[in-house]
């Protein structure tokens, strides 16, 4: 008996964790993708209708600027915070005095949630007490930057809260890799008298692959799940103009009550998010085989 | 019957510490260890040699009960070890990172074992004592093992073996983290422990130099399979194999290809050099098994026996030519050359005071009194 | 005298040309330390504008200058985001919430980081035929928008009679932690050599004895990682909270956002502004004192595999 438990021990250990995982992450998944196949309204129920919840999904226009604001947000979001930190880590990297304030200084938005950071620029971005008046007051009477009450551009405000809560972290794993560059390669390329410019498009840069797919994926999914800032920044306002799939899920699942729509598009949530890391984990996995 | 009982009896009165019999081991579909037979006596060190690969490390894990067998048995002083936890198998180890515990002093590192099987506080002191004395470690038992050198982890990894006091020690790749200078040193050291305990070894190596030094039984691995098990002079003369002549041995073996000519009773081995065709007499080459006219073999000979100075012996049995030397490196003891020979190059070894220089022809004594003979095909010895 | 004149000779003669060179790359470490200043301005001005605006009284505010020190300053801002501010019904400030959040953190935190390092130590150094698929199994569960379980857990928490409570929300926290805490202490025991397990095995200690007397005397580093990447996740959490808790066990993001967003009286900027410092310090005084750990676990957190 004592022999048995000492050979099985290990899975003795696991199987909590794993079922737990099982029922509640991939048992939930399951319960919400047959969900989404239902009539559900207030309250779940469980016969299977077809793809109507997806149709009536894809027919909503609050749905639609949901999801095309997901892909603005996205693209914008990790293109400029990946070009900042890239920039911020280069610029680090000159040997420069006092990194390690400046470091702390670019990476602290990381340790604050969301909804404080939404608070914060909520209030900075506000045309009547904001940047707009601080302009104005210096004597820009005529500026105008009232893009988180402008339903074309409030969406904007959002990229600017998220790349500025999001690039110091980017800088972070950049410095990191330029740190592990081998530095007999980059004194090899100074031997053969290769600029500092060339250096770093030429051979630093490239060699940074890795980090910029891993950069891609960490933001990518950051903004997937974005839900938080929007709720404290815009509220998903003004209308829904700022409405994220994240937001219309909670909205339909809690304040309208509408389980079936909240299930369909959480499923699309999903369906997004496994398109982006399966590939990625896959590759990382094998590569560790290798 | 009367076969029955005499195996019986040979298993009474045998004096096997170790008994590996038709050990099979795969993962998954590969097979790493292939028919293993090995017996060794009481108070043998046994060496498993072998490139990289070859299963040595497997094998050594499999006798400690890391890993477990597919088919096959493993005994221990005689007991079937097959369900046997590493524990109970009376055996220790030690490992080629040490693995000291990091966060444990070298004295508890040495007594974790005996504070695990519950032995009591005064018998853990008299054994850490014991062992202090015979390393030599008394100053470093308060000091954890990021402050020791490399020679002193590998001695603490010792001490926690020999506190077993075990049938069977293990060594696996024990010096390949030292430098060649320690390696040495820690080399001696071994082997000095192993004459003044007396005990029984198994130890892992890649280093044919370290094995043919500290064995007194060596086995040499090739893919998983056990090529020849022997005394470490017995393989050393007589490999049986084109593989274990070149992988013992340093400088190694010289080859020279060519095929068996009988002729009447006399035989000779016909090769060719530089568009000459050369007979070279080996009829006092005992051949161990059957051989036949135009056979194509492989013939080995050992560079001590490629000199400069003309050896004593019949001239029937030597080879006397010019030939270019391409690489000459010098011992202080004696110069190791590499010579034109034919399309290849052999080794041999001449005396430091020989002028020797690299381009110019010189006189070379080829010695075949004491060669190995291979069939090409097969690699084995004939 | 000579020695003078050699080292004059040698600054001229190699002074005429680099000097243009030497202006340039003045230059550009100049820019560089502009350039860096300004962004350094530009994260640091969100912080700068919360902490003066928090001290500032809502009738200075009212006078504009967003980046004007205060005139006056004054604290009443923050005992009021403290104790007295409303959110949602009750007005009792922050407080309660932040000690809701402390309440909740703590244990969850506590949890997933035990599960963590146990479930870590066994995927890592006691493998077992499909150990690998349940660690990619469990790695999946780092990914996955939490909203895809949202529906179904609140039907559970329902039916286990902890909708609500923090209790429930614990036991979120703690279950969606796990793969987390599980992938970082595997990685980190990764770096532990095979060769120490098979030591101990022969040594005779069994999966706990290791466990206990090797790999967690060698763990506090990973532990202070995965607890602050725990502790800053779960303080910072707003989608459980808000989905899961009721009127008096809402966490602190929760109770901060309900107080900016009340629609009842005057808009009190100072005060939501001391609030929103409130339920930051935390994670940031963290963050400060303990930014390597920080970093290690943002990264770990992002590298995964």
């Amino acid at each position: 008996m004592v022999d048995y438990l000492q050979k099985h021990i290990s899975k003795i250990v696991i199987a909590p964790s794993f079922v737990a995982i099982l029922v509640f992450v991939y048992g939930f998944i399951g319960w919400t993708i047959y969900i989404s196949f239902t009539k559900s309204k207030l309250l779940p129920k469980y016969d299977l209708v077809g793809t109507i919840q997806y149709e009536k999904l894809f027919t909503t226009p609050r749905w639609d600027v949901a999801l095309n604001n997901l892909f603005i947000f996205t693209a914008l979001f990790v293109v400029i915070a990946i070009v900042i930190g890239l920039l911020l880590a280069i610029m680090l990297d000159q040997k420069i005095r006092a990194e390690g304030v400046l470091r702390t200084v670019f990476l602290y938005p990381m340790a604050i949630s969301f909804i404080v950071t939404g608070t914060a620029w909520k209030w900075i971005l506000n045309p009547e007490n904001g940047i707009e008046a601080v302009v104005r007051s210096w004597g820009f009477d005529s500026f105008r930057f009232d893009w988180l009450i402008n339903s074309e551009m409030a969406i904007y405000t959002v990229v600017i809260a998220a790349v500025w809560q999001a690039s110091g972290f980017v800088m972070a794993l950049f410095l990191a890799g330029l740190r592990s560059v081998d530095q007999e390669i980059i004194k090899a390329a100074m031997v053969d008298g290769i600029s500092t410019p060339r250096i770093y498009s030429g051979i630093i840069i490239p060699s940074l692959a890795p980090i910029f797919l891993s950069a891609v994926i960490v933001l990518a999914h950051l903004s997937i799940k974005a839900f938080d800032l929007v709720i404290a920044l815009t509220g998903g306002g003004p209308g829904y103009s700022t409405d994220l799939p994240a937001t219309y899920m909670y909205t339909m699942a809690f304040s309208r009550g509408n389980v079936g729509q909240a299930a369909s598009s959480a499923v699309v949530m999903l369906t997004i998010v496994v398109a982006v890391i399966v590939p990625y984990l896959y590759s990382e996995m094998r590569a560790r085989h290798d | 019957m009367q076969n029955n009982q005499q195996k019986e009896t040979e298993k009474m009165t045998d004096n096997h510490i170790l008994s590996i019999k038709n050990l099979y081991k795969n993962y998954g579909s590969t097979e790493v260890l292939k028919d293993i037979n090995i017996d060794i006596d009481e108070g043998e060190f046994l060496v498993l040699v072998g490139p990289s690969g070859c299963g040595k490390s497997t094998l050594l894990n499999c006798i400690a009960g890391l890993e477990e067998i597919t088919s096959g048995t493993i005994e221990i002083a005689k007991l079937d070890m097959s369900s046997v936890p590493p524990k109970d198998r009376n055996i220790a180890m030690v490992f080629q990172s040490y693995a000291l515990y990091p966060t444990m002093n070298v004295e508890k590192n040495i007594t974790f074992g005996m504070k695990v099987r519950g032995e009591s506080a005064t018998a853990q002191k008299a054994a850490l004592e014991n062992v202090t004395e015979i390393l030599q470690i008394g100053d470093l038992l308060k000091r954890k093992p990021a402050q020791l050198s490399g020679g002193q982890r590998q001695r603490v990894a010792m001490g926690r073996a020999l506190v077993r006091n075990p049938k069977l020690f293990l060594f696996d790749e024990p010096l390949s983290n030292l430098d060649a200078k320690l390696r040495v040193e820690m080399r001696g050291e071994i082997k000095r422990l192993y004459q003044k305990l007396k005990t029984s070894i198994v130890y892992v190596t890649h280093d044919q130099t370290e094995a043919m030094n500290l064995a007194t039984q060596l086995a040499v691995m090739k893919g998983g399979e056990l090529q020849q098990l022997g005394p470490p002079q017995e393989i050393y003369d007589k490999p049986n194999s084109i593989f274990v002549a070149g992988f013992i041995g340093s400088p190694a073996m010289n080859f020279i290809e060519g095929e068996l000519q009988i002729d009447g009773k006399a035989k000779f081995f016909k090769t060719q050099l530089n568009n000459e065709e050369i007979l070279i007499s080996i009829d006092h080459y005992q051949f161990e098994s059957a051989v036949s006219h135009g056979q194509k073999l492989t013939l080995g000979i050992r560079p001590e026996y490629i000199t400069g100075i003309k050896p004593d012996v019949d001239d029937k049995m030597l080879l006397s030519v010019e030939l270019i030397p391409t690489l000459i490196e010098t011992n202080g003891f004696d110069k190791h050359v590499d010579l034109k020979f034919g399309d290849g190059e052999i080794g041999g070894r001449f005396m430091p005071q020989e002028q020797i220089s690299f381009n110019e022809a010189h006189l070379t004594h080829l010695n075949f009194s004491k060669i190995s003979i291979f069939d090409r095909l097969s690699g084995w010895r004939v | 005298m000579t020695n003078l004149t050699m080292t004059n000779i040698t600054v001229q003669y190699s002074g005429n040309k680099p000097k243009k060179l030497r202006f340039w790359h003045k230059a550009a470490r100049y820019s560089l330390y502009i350039l860096l200043i300004l962004f350094a301005l530009f994260y640091i001005m969100p912080l700068f504008v919360m902490v003066i605006t928090s001290l500032k009284s809502l009738d200075e505010i009212h006078q504009g200058g967003l980046l004007n020190l205060p005139e006056n300053i004054t604290f009443e801002p923050w005992f009021v985001a403290w104790s007295s501010a409303c959110a949602g019904v009750s007005c009792n400030g922050l407080k309660g919430f932040f000690f809701n959040s402390v309440l909740l953190v703590v244990p969850a935190v506590f949890i997933a980081t035990l599960i963590g390092a146990i479930n870590g130590y066994a995927l890592m150094h006691w493998r077992f035929k499909g150990s690998e698929i349940i660690f990619a199994l469990l790695l999946f569960g780092c990914f996955i928008p939490f909203q895809i379980v949202l529906l179904p857990m609140a039907i559970l928490l329902g039916k286990m009679h902890l909708s609500g409570s923090i209790t429930g929300l614990i036991m979120v926290h703690a279950i969606y932690g796990i793969p987390f805490t599980t992938m970082f202490f595997r990685n980190y025991y990764m770096t532990i050599p095979v060769e120490l397990v098979k030591a101990a095995k022969i040594d005779g200690a069994g999966f706990f004895r290791i466990f206990f007397s090797i790999f967690l005397p060698l763990s506090p580093p990973i532990i202070v990682v995965t607890i602050i990447w725990e502790f800053t996740n779960i303080w910072n959490d707003f989608l459980f909270g808000i989905s899961f808790s009721a009127a008096g066990t809402q966490p602190i993001t929760v109770a901060l956002n309900n107080i900016v967003n009340s629609t009842t009286g005057v808009k009190e900027y100072n005060v939501d502004m001391a609030a929103a410092i409130i339920a930051a310090l935390p994670t940031l005084l963290v963050y400060i004192f303990a930014g390597k750990y920080f970093i290690r676990g943002l990264s770990a957190g992002s590298v995964k595999g």
